[in-house]
């Protein structure tokens, strides 16, 4: 506990305000949110209660007009862009609802995309692993280890479930310190949506990797270290865009 | 970030759009560079035509009108020369040689001259080349004839043949000089000047062919009997002049335009081969900046199916952003795209054009005397096809600049 507190917090938001124009009303404002590293932090809320835009401003896609973004240590709002861009390349690993591939890449082509953005995920997976083909066959491997099968096919044969462990071992790729999951499973059936977060939290533990977990359905709730509620962290004055 | 590698497979995804933009700047390619390489060589073939001569004579008439009848056999003179003139500017000091025309006889469609010995040893074309025989000699006998590469060739003469001769330019069976038929002594190498296109005669020759005749008619009755004594010609069409020195060339030009009584005109070849490239070249102008729009054309095809499917790829921008693409590397992406495709179609459009000049080459020589050469782009076509490139460039970052806008708007979300 002395050494997590030594450190600063993964994620810390405050007071953020965003808004998509200067002269609009805040979509946007939050509270407090404070992710320690190695923490498990489930975040409920239904749709439309701005999840895509906090988790865009983690991301660092968009920066707030007011407060404190701090993540991996580095204050958002003193960033340029390109230096955001090169956290979430470097640290950060997305999995999203639907639609995670890039459909024209093969699978190992789409796990090994991060690779291509950041030297220092290269670099990990070449340190662990040898080369980064092998890390992505690594992590091919374990979340696919019922199916043997190709690695070079085309990612519109895979079914959702296939599709949706390719996009985890992307996001897994390189050793991120940041997992951020936006409805990974709601798309999967009861089963796979099981298996799915049965070798997340494998990896996941054995990467010792932070996992912000965003979803309306409390189903897995309680496989997290904490359960935040979205409408603490934001409050917003209309729609989520 | 290898962006070739991304925007290859990109593009490969969409393959039937993809090549349809190539081929579509691949024809404008091919238009805008063969355009201009034949215009290049058809301006360096037509100023080629004649070299080596300092003056040009002829009945007084206009520049262009001379140039066209002595040089290029078309068209008629108003007048012939006196061949008294003619002696006495051939004799003048300073005049090295003169080449005699006499023009006005035409066999199959050909144009025969009438001219001299000099002419094989004087006359030049291109770089100063003289003309040179394939097979024969030249004429030494009053009815024989030396014709050029493109009549034997397309007549299927060989040395020693008989040709009939017609009076005027156009045949018919009234007109032709049957009694006196002419043997062929020798062919001209090809030159790809209308020296291909000319039966040569001699100037006795000329007169001989015509000898009885009154005008277009034959006389009924036999006159006087024909020997070389009696073929002094009265009048020629046309002389070229070579002389010891340039300089006296405007000297002697003035001589002939002001100071002789005959209404001549003298010109020089150059001056009146640039004012009749000035008049042919409009059209050529035409036809380049006709290509110029279909490469327009071509290029805003290529926007149009960029800008179309970007709607479509805003998803696959929503999951580079994520896996931490800035949007420089969205950009990058999309410009890389439009420059692969814009090099394809200008290598495409080079290679299918070389192709076809190879292919075309010979059909073009035959058909119009014009020789295209197989050489490495010029530095016209080469800045044609550097402001190709750029324009692509420029092409590529509309699509780039509105993917960039919507990235702003979509940020990571994939469910679009």
């Amino acid at each position: 506990m002395t050494q997590l507190l030594l450190q600063p917090p993964l994620i810390l938001l405050d007071d953020v305000e965003f808004c998509w124009h200067a002269k609009a009303k805040p979509i946007i404002k939050s509270g407090k949110l404070c992710v320690e590293r190695k923490e498990h932090v489930f975040i409920q809320g239904a749709s439309g209660s701005g999840k895509s835009t906090v988790l865009n401003i983690i991301g660092g896609i968009v920066t707030p007009q007011k407060g404190l973004v701090q993540v991996i240590g580095k204050d958002f709002l003193q960033l340029k862009e390109v230096q955001r861009d090169k956290v979430r390349a470097d640290h950060i690993g997305f999995i999203f609802q639907l639609f995670n591939l890039i459909p024209y890449l093969s699978i190992l082509e789409n796990v090994t995309l991060p690779c291509r953005f950041s030297d220092v995920r290269r670099q990990n997976a070449i340190e662990r692993s040898g080369s980064v083909a092998n890390e992505a066959v690594y992590f091919l491997n374990r979340l696919y280890s019922e199916s043997k099968f190709g690695f070079d096919r085309n990612t519109s044969e895979l079914s959702v479930g296939q599709q949706q462990r390719v996009a985890a071992a992307r996001a897994l790729i390189g050793q991120p310190q940041l997992i951020i999951a936006d409805e990974p499973t709601s798309s999967l059936d009861y089963d796979s949506r099981q298996a799915f977060m049965d070798l997340l939290f494998d990896e996941v533990n054995t990467s010792g990797s932070t996992l912000l977990y965003v979803s309306h359905d409390p189903t897995h709730k309680h496989l997290f270290d904490r359960v935040v509620e979205m409408s603490t962290i934001s409050t917003q004055s209309s729609a989520d865009l | 970030m290898n962006f070739r590698l991304l925007a290859w497979k990109s593009l490969s995804s969409r393959r039937s759009t993809a090549i349809l933009t190539v081929t579509s700047i691949a024809v404008s390619v091919m238009l805008l560079l063969g355009v201009e390489k034949i215009r290049f060589n058809a301006q360096s073939s037509f100023a080629n035509t004649i070299s080596g001569t300092d003056l040009i004579v002829g009945a007084r008439s206009g520049s262009i009108q001379l140039l066209l009848y002595s040089v290029f056999r078309i068209g008629n003179a108003t007048n012939n020369i006196s061949w008294e003139s003619y002696q006495d500017i051939a004799q003048k000091k300073g005049v090295k040689w003169t080449i005699p025309i006499s023009l006005g006889d035409s066999h199959r469609g050909f144009r025969v001259m009438g001219t001299n010995k000099d002419y094989f040893s004087f006359y030049q074309y291109g770089q100063k080349r003289n003309l040179q025989l394939t097979s024969g000699k030249p004429f030494s006998d009053i009815f024989d004839a030396v014709i050029g590469s493109e009549v034997a060739k397309s007549l299927h003469y060989s040395v020693g043949d008989e040709i009939i001769i017609s009076h005027g330019t156009v045949s018919t069976p009234f007109s032709e000089h049957k009694d006196k038929p002419f043997i062929i002594s020798g062919i001209f190498k090809q030159t790809g000047t209308p020296v291909d296109k000319t039966v040569h005669v001699s100037l006795e020759g000329i007169e001989a062919m015509h000898f009885n005749w009154q005008g277009l008619v034959k006389k009924r009755k036999v006159g006087k009997i024909l020997s070389k004594a009696n073929l002094k010609p009265e009048s020629i069409t046309a002389f070229l002049i070579g002389l010891d020195s340039k300089i006296m060339s405007f000297k002697l030009q003035r001589y002939i335009n002001e100071d002789i009584p005959e209404p001549l005109l003298a010109i020089f070849p150059g001056i009146a081969l640039h004012e009749l490239w000035s008049l042919i070249s409009v059209a050529e102008q035409a036809l380049l900046i006709i290509t110029i729009f279909v490469v327009i054309a071509s290029l805003a095809g290529m926007l149009a199916v960029s800008l179309a499917g970007l709607n479509e790829r805003r998803r696959e921008v929503a999951i580079l952003r994520s896996v931490g693409a800035s949007h420089w590397h969205i950009m990058g992406l999309l410009i890389t795209e439009t420059l692969l495709l814009t090099v394809a179609g200008i290598l495409l459009g080079i290679a299918v054009l070389y192709s076809a000049i190879k292919l075309g080459q010979p059909i073009i020589e035959a058909k119009y005397g014009l020789f295209i050469p197989i050489s490495i782009p010029n530095e016209r076509e080469f800045a044609m096809a550097s402001i190709l490139l750029l324009t692509g460039f420029v092409v590529g970052l509309i699509p780039a600049y509105q993917a960039y806008r919507n990235s702003l708007a979509d940020g990571m979300s994939t469910r679009l």
